[in-house]
């Protein structure tokens, strides 16, 4: 026996596990065996059945005689594993699974004990274990462990550690360095806590943990698929935000997330919170098919909530009962059906519209907006026309509005660019391109053959001025009988490094119809475009207008590119013209609106029909007071803008009809249809009211009946601040998971954590509280030994920061970090051309130049499709499915980051400055305090003489190529402070680059 | 001159010559350590089998190229131009634009001709690749599961619709890694033109569950070829080697109170990182192509083409780059077919006829698997109503592909489709047998390259697939 018991334990520790070990344990020795070897032929998948055995479930594997408790001589279980003949032996073969003699030992002295089953152990409701109260408990389960292992913990890390540690962890961000300084002397009772206190209420905690979930939502700023357009969602993120920093309990989290929208008069937040549904990838693509594209967004529904608050991997039962957990495929669908009262289309209309949505303005200033209706009614009242106040006679008003635009490009678009110096891109040649009079431009034929397709591409020399719009004018000439203009692009050279696409947001053809409409040269699609027969006019005009009037500069250049790709034919522009303007646009300022509101004949919207009200005041002088009205909505307006807007999910009368799909095969729809229901073998769940819902989920998710929602979460914080999971697959508590290595400390979290009321800065407390989180991380030889991976938790981890978190140290430790909580994503510098694989439309990625470049990275724009290279290189998930925990790798590519990427280079500039500034006077004294600043510590003395080291041949570089100097320091937006000289500030710069590089910078110890 | 191979990379002694300005001694000595330069296998054991190639190249013509005018010769449907497509083939079947629509026969818009002395049946439109028609082995059974463009390249790339699962050049490098020192070891090639331009998701070169050094490397074709590959502005190689080596200093130091183990592999980092500096450059810089390989490619290169990538496929190759992947966003024919079709052949067809004859000249076809290959192929039905302007739509259940190179029957042709080249029906050969056979190419039984995730085993293959043993030499 005393043999056996080596055996296990050996097994176990091979496991990389340690456990104190006597009896044969089935959860800890036996299931891992089975369920590795057997479930997959003899387990809960009834279609892979083999020999009608199944070894999951006791009364099965009994019944079938297979085993023979207390004989395993007799248990053919034994006899068949431990079989010398090649054709018996289980496992067979052709599986490529081999048992040890110590897992075939197992199982035998598992038989020989009486082969009890138990239950998987996070099926059974977990139990508070015997501890004693408070943080207490944790150390004490901890040591327990350590203890039955003979293991000794390290001692308390020192203070510096111990700040930096616990401002990273709940904040993200690195300590202020007086308040590390204050600590390390404050050797009162209580320091430790006031310090916690202190950053468990700063904004920034919220922030903190909202990446981590953020990951587990999936949420982003793209719809994922196809043209992985941008979708208004940020509200969300911001509630994540703010929900843990106001500490809303977690199960009103989860109801607000799941069904937000189905709570008794919900608030804006909880509707903004019920997006949460809308986090799933959607696609707009031409060719999709809707019903497949629904159960796309059904299944990736399935996976994103049983993994978040399961942990269970119920996507697996798509296409057939769970192999290895009890999850039927009905589970699976019946889960689906909670959430077919979801709105939505599989395949969502092409103008970006993306279902509904909510758009809330704060308190004051919907009371502002009340006051500013009340003063329009009034106005208009009084300043009433003698014609009818609400114009149904459109067309009238329509035809005069056309009419006005035309004789403003007449009278306005005067600027003629006089020098076109490179008309000579065409891609398909046949073209001799020339320059006649007045800036036209000449496509003559060079042979018989027409060109199918043309890009010509334009820039000229722009002056010290304004340009508000341009003219594109075409004329007609005898090759062509039709014109075809796919894509129009602006862009500016010479601003940026890149060149800077710009934004026309007023459109004015002279003519359009469907079909051919002006904006469809703006949606990257060649396949469409603004054309038209030459038949009676002498030209034709589409008037640009810029977003807002661009101030250019000498030296600058502007660049037209007219993408001409007619859909077969040949019906090129041949002779045309570019004209630009400065003059404001007329009185017509929201031209785009109005003529789009004079089109959209029975679908206005609410701005449509203000535009045309408007104008129908104005000039055909239907209210007298129009301009006070005029300034009144413009108030309105920016209030509006200010609001937000954020998907939503909204509950249709007549849910979707749900039904088991044989193989996962969306066309099958011969399956049985399934109402929703919580996977059959943790419930069921009942109700008064008929079909449960997503609330009734959300309740089912977070109640005492439902064992692992609780462990899951404490597990998931574990990780956070401990380094590893007490069960370490953070995505999979079941029986292909991890037992956990200490599962009464487990239980204990979790239930703690409900009985906290579900508490989260309760249990981050109290896990900080410990003496288990406060200890060094530096291992003894004896933990390394026989702990190499801190699983029994004597020592603190090492931890690489998140991605996220690698920049805002940088941008922190510098001074620029804009600390700004929550609003619209944000557009850090960008490598150019980044975006050039996305279509549908194609774009042109624009950095933030304001201060929003320097804000936190959790608000950085989330493209699913190209994730800023940045966050990608330091593993953070393009968050198409879920991710409940992110790989930490050590790349090149990393180090190219941290080396060249603006960002840093921006940030090690400013850095110097502030050390120049704040550092004192001596180098060494500057060392000193940018080593404080980035690490909390002073540094080492071979530490200071490697900076001085560096310092002084960057000075020696800089002195002899001042230049160098000037073109380093240019980097970025940052201002430049004129104090310190170029070269002083860009060899400062130097050791600035080597400190953010070193590699304690991304570490938290 | 004229047959001056490709300059080598230079070796770490002439690097070390060359930087020992800006290297300290702390640095020097690490470089001098052997071990633990390129991109490991995080497994041993692989090859598991006798492996015929060492890289391969992956020409995807994303979009869907149309099979039946360019690899798949069905004279049936040249008689039946015009008539109703049968429903006994179309019934039940997915759809993609053609949904609700008439679905009717359209003809090959484009004749075919027979080349080489095999004689295999391939398009007018590509005379450069007829002229390796004996080394390449041409499959017209091929199936797939997924009918949109991003969810089918997420399939043909990892073998699942899902995202978050590894690409074909991550399994490759996870389980052989690269031989490359001072490159990534899977690279990513972009280039357009011939029809709208489908996106490309990054997803397509992800490592997945895999760790991220196995994802692949997009080189960007404006603008670096490699984001962040250079310095800051102002800062010179010596300079930026100064810095290096005082974070290497500095990490060194570091070791000397902490047992952090990334430290080491950082410190390593930073060397790649700095070597990366200097031969992405180098091995964008065509400037040493003589005059005759530049004309068999018919580009000078930096213009971002097809055929440029073409070439810096070969240096990649060169360069021990485990797999090199090129896309061609161009294929893409809902309509104009007949116009169409033949501007996307122009932009391929002497680029990847250029490569094949340049690998063998230089003894290295016969290591490199070249495959070209789109996600899925297009209907024998026609797409829109102008005669004029017609087009295919995607088609999933029978398309064509061809493969090269080591390993592979060239001259040979392997499979079919029924009459009217809709389904696949004599030696179907689906996404995840095309995975099996590539692994099978580099020594590795597809079966046992496996990595835990969420409690299983997964591999390339899922729980399918097997070598297709016919199209190998």
């Amino acid at each position: 026996m005393n043999n056996l018991l080596a055996v296990v334990a050996a097994a176990v520790l091979a496991g990389g596990v340690l456990h104190g070990a006597d009896r044969i344990d089935f959860n800890r020795d036996v299931r891992p065996i089975l369920s590795e070897n057997c479930f997959a032929c003899h387990g809960p998948d009834a279609n892979a059945r083999q020999a009608g055995l199944r070894l999951d479930r006791r009364d099965d594997a009994l019944a079938r005689g297979v085993i023979q408790p207390g004989d395993s001589a007799a248990s053919k279980l034994v006899q068949r594993v431990t079989q010398s003949n090649p054709l018996l032996v289980m496992p067979p073969q052709v599986t490529d699974k081999v048992l040890t003699d110590a897992q075939k030992q197992v199982l035998s002295a598992w038989v020989e004990q009486g082969a009890e089953y138990q239950e998987h152990w996070a099926y059974i409701k977990p139990r508070r274990p015997d501890a004693p109260a408070g943080p207490e408990a944790i150390d004490f389960l901890v040591g327990q462990q350590l203890a039955a292992n003979g293991l000794q913990p390290v001692a308390e890390a020192d203070r510096r550690t111990l700040a930096r540690r616990l401002s990273f962890d709940l904040t993200g961000l690195p300590p202020d360095p007086a308040v590390v300084e204050t600590f390390a002397r404050d050797r009162h009772p209580g320091s430790y806590e006031r310090l916690l206190e202190s950053l468990l209420d700063s904004p920034h905690f919220g922030e903190r943990m909202a990446v981590h979930w953020l990951d587990l939502v999936r949420y982003a700023d793209t719809v994922g698929y196809h043209g992985d357009v941008p979708v208004n969602i940020y509200p969300f993120r911001d509630y994540v935000v703010r929900a843990f920093n106001e500490n809303k309990p977690f199960d009103m989290m989860t109801r607000e997330q799941l069904a937000g929208d189905l709570l008794p008069r919900p608030t804006p937040w909880q509707l903004v919170a019920s997006g949460y549904n809308r986090l799933s990838r959607m696609t707009n693509e031409g060719g999709a098919q809707a019903a497949e594209y629904l159960t796309k967004y059904a299944t990736d529904r399935v996976r994103n909530v049983s993994t978040v608050w399961l942990g269970s991997t119920l996507g697996c039962a798509e296409c057939h009962d769970h192999k290895f957990d009890p999850f039927l495929a009905k589970d699976f669908y019946s889960m689906a059906a909670f959430f077919a009262d979801i709105e939505e289309q599989g395949v969502f209309s092409g103008n970006a519209k993306w279902g509904a949505s909510v758009r809330v303005l704060a308190p004051r200033d919907r009371d502002r907006a009340a006051a500013i209706d009340r003063e329009v009614a009034e106005l208009r009242e009084r300043g009433q026309g003698k014609l009818p106040a609400h114009p149904d006679s459109l067309a009238h008003l329509s035809a005069y509005l056309r009419d006005d635009l035309v004789r403003w490009r007449a009278l306005e678009a005067d600027r003629v660019w006089s020098d076109c110096e490179h008309p000579d891109f065409s891609q398909c040649g046949r073209f001799e391109l020339k320059q006649e009079r007045d800036a036209l431009v000449r496509a003559a034929l060079t042979g018989e053959e027409k060109p199918r397709e043309a890009i010509y591409r334009l820039e000229t020399d722009l002056g010290d001025g304004v340009i508000s719009a341009l003219a594109l004018e075409l004329f007609p000439t005898a090759d062509f009988d039709s014109f075809y203009v796919s894509e129009f692009e602006v862009r500016l050279l010479g601003r940026q490094d890149w060149p800077v696409r710009l934004t026309l947001a007023t459109l004015l053809p002279d003519r359009e119809e469907p079909g051919s409409m002006l904006r469809d040269t703006l949606d990257g699609n060649y396949q469409t475009g603004w054309h038209g027969k030459w038949e009676d006019d002498a030209r034709r005009v589409a008037v640009f207008g810029l977003e807002s009037p661009l101030r250019t500069r000498a030296g600058e250049r502007l660049q037209v590119t007219l993408i001409c790709n007619p859909r077969g034919g040949t019906s090129l522009p041949a002779r045309w013209r570019l004209l630009a303007t400065d003059s404001a646009f007329p009185e017509l300022p929201s031209g785009g609106t109005l003529r789009e509101a004079i089109l959209a004949d029975g679908t206005r919207t609410v701005d449509q029909a203000e535009a045309l009200r408007e104008a129908f005041d104005r000039i055909v002088g239907g209210n007298a007071n129009w301009r006070e009205i005029r300034a009144l909505q413009r108030r309105r307006k920016a209030l509006l803008d200010r609001a937000f807007e954020s998907l939503v999910a909204k509950a249709v009368a007549e849910p979707r009809t749900v039904r088991v799909l044989p193989r996962g095969n969306w066309m099958d729809q011969s399956g049985p249809e399934v109402e929703p229901q919580v996977p059959q073998f943790l419930g069921p769940v009942s109700t008064a009211h008929g079909r449960l819902t997503r609330l009734d989920l959300a309740d089912w998710l977070v109640s005492p009946e439902n064992p692992l929602t609780a462990r899951v979460i404490v597990n998931r914080l574990w990780r956070m601040f401990f380094g590893t999971g007490l069960s370490k697959v953070l995505d999979d508590i079941g029986s292909q998971g991890e037992l956990p290595v200490n599962q009464e400390l487990l239980d204990w979290l979790a239930v703690e954590f409900m009985e906290s009321g579900w508490n989260i800065r309760h249990m981050v407390r109290t896990m900080l509280l410990t003496e288990t989180y406060r200890r060094s991380s530096e291992p003894s030889e004896e933990l390394l030994a026989k702990d190499p991976f801190n699983r029994l938790h004597g020592r603190q981890a090492m931890a690489r920061l998140d991605a996220e978190f690698v920049r805002d140290n940088a941008l922190a430790v510098s001074g620029l970090l804009n600390r700004t909580l929550g609003g619209p994503s944000v557009k850090p510098y960008q490598p150019p051309g980044y975006y050039e694989e996305l279509n549908f439309p194609k774009r042109v990625y624009e950095a933030d130049l304001d201060s929003n470049q320097f804000r936190r990275g959790i608000y950085t724009h989330w493209q699913r499709q190209y994730l800023h290279p940045s966050l990608m290189a330091f593993d953070a998930p393009a968050r198409e499915e879920c991710a409940a925990e992110r790989a930490v790798s050590n790349t090149p590519l990393q180090s190219l980051v941290l080396l060249n990427d603006p960002s840093y280079v921006e940030a090690a500039r400013s850095f110097a400055a502030r050390i120049l500034r704040e550092g004192g006077k001596s180098d060494r004294g500057r060392v000193d305090f940018a080593f404080r600043e980035a690490f909390a510590r002073p540094p080492l003395p071979e530490e200071r003489q490697v900076v001085l080291g560096l310092l002084e041949r960057q000075r020696r570089h800089f002195a002899n190529e001042p230049a160098r100097a000037d073109e380093l320091l240019a980097t970025g937006i940052a201002p430049l402070p004129a104090r310190f000289g170029p070269t002083e500030l860009a060899a400062w710069t130097g050791v600035a680059r080597a400190l953010f590089n070193k590699h304690e910078f991304l570490m938290r110890y | 001159m004229r047959n001056l191979p490709v300059a080598p990379f230079p070796t770490r002694r002439a690097f070390l010559g060359r930087a020992s300005m800006g290297l300290g001694p702390i640095a020097l000595a690490s470089l001098l350590r052997d071990d633990l330069l390129g991109i490991q296998p995080a497994v041993s054991g692989f090859p598991d089998g006798p492996a015929t190639v060492k890289r391969i190249i992956f020409l995807c013509m994303a979009g869907g190229p149309a099979h039946l005018e360019l690899l798949d010769h069905k004279p049936e449907l040249e008689k039946r131009d015009g008539e109703p497509m049968p429903e006994s083939f179309t019934k039940g079947q997915q759809i993609a634009q053609l949904q609700g629509k008439q679905l009717r026969i359209l003809a090959p818009q484009h004749p075919f001709k027979q080349y080489g002395r095999s004689g295999q049946h391939m398009t007018s439109l590509l005379p450069h690749i007829g002229s390796i028609a004996d080394d390449i082995c041409i499959v017209r059974s091929m199936q797939t599961e997924q009918i949109n463009h991003d969810t089918a390249h997420t399939f043909m790339n990892s073998g699942f619709r899902l995202p978050g699962r590894p690409s074909m050049g991550s399994w490759l490098l996870y389980g052989l890694g690269s031989e490359s020192e001072d490159l990534p070891g899977f690279v990513v090639l972009t280039s357009e033109g011939g029809s709208q331009s489908q996106p490309i998701a990054a997803r397509q070169w992800s490592s997945g569950f895999l760790p991220s050094e196995y994802q692949g490397v997009k080189l960007n074709s404006a603008g670096d070829p490699v984001n962040y590959v250079r310095s800051p502005a102002g800062v010179t190689r010596r300079m930026q080697g100064d810095v290096i080596d005082a974070v290497s200093e500095l990490n060194e130091l570091q070791q000397t109170w902490t047992r952090d183990p990334e430290i080491a592999t950082r410190i390593l980092q930073y060397e790649l990182a700095f070597r990366m500096q200097m031969s992405v450059p180098e091995l964008v810089d065509f400037s040493n192509e003589p005059e005759h390989v530049l004309e068999l490619y018919g580009t000078r290169g930096g213009d971002g083409t097809f055929a440029a990538n073409c070439l810096l496929a070969r240096r990649l190759a060169e360069r021990g780059v485990r797999f090199i992947q090129l896309y061609h966003r161009g294929w893409d024919h809902h309509n104009s077919i007949k116009d169409g079709l033949p501007v996307s052949c122009g932009y391929v067809d002497r680029g990847t006829a250029a490569l094949v004859k340049d690998l063998k000249r230089r003894g290295m076809f016969e290591d490199t698997l070249i495959v070209w290959c789109g996600e899925f192929g297009r209907t024998p039905m026609s797409q829109g109503s102008n005669p004029a302007l017609l087009g295919r739509d995607h088609h999933i259940k029978g398309f064509s592909m061809w493969m090269a190179g080591g390993g592979i029957r060239g001259g040979h042709s392997y499979g079919a489709t029924d009459e009217l080249g809709y389904n696949a029906v004599e030696n179907v050969v689906h996404v995840h047998d095309l995975h099996a056979t590539i692994l099978h190419l580099f020594g590795i039984d597809h079966t046992k390259l496996t990595y835990r995730f969420q409690g299983r085993d997964f591999r390339l293959t899922d729980v399918h697939g097997s070598v297709v043993r016919d199209i190998l030499a």
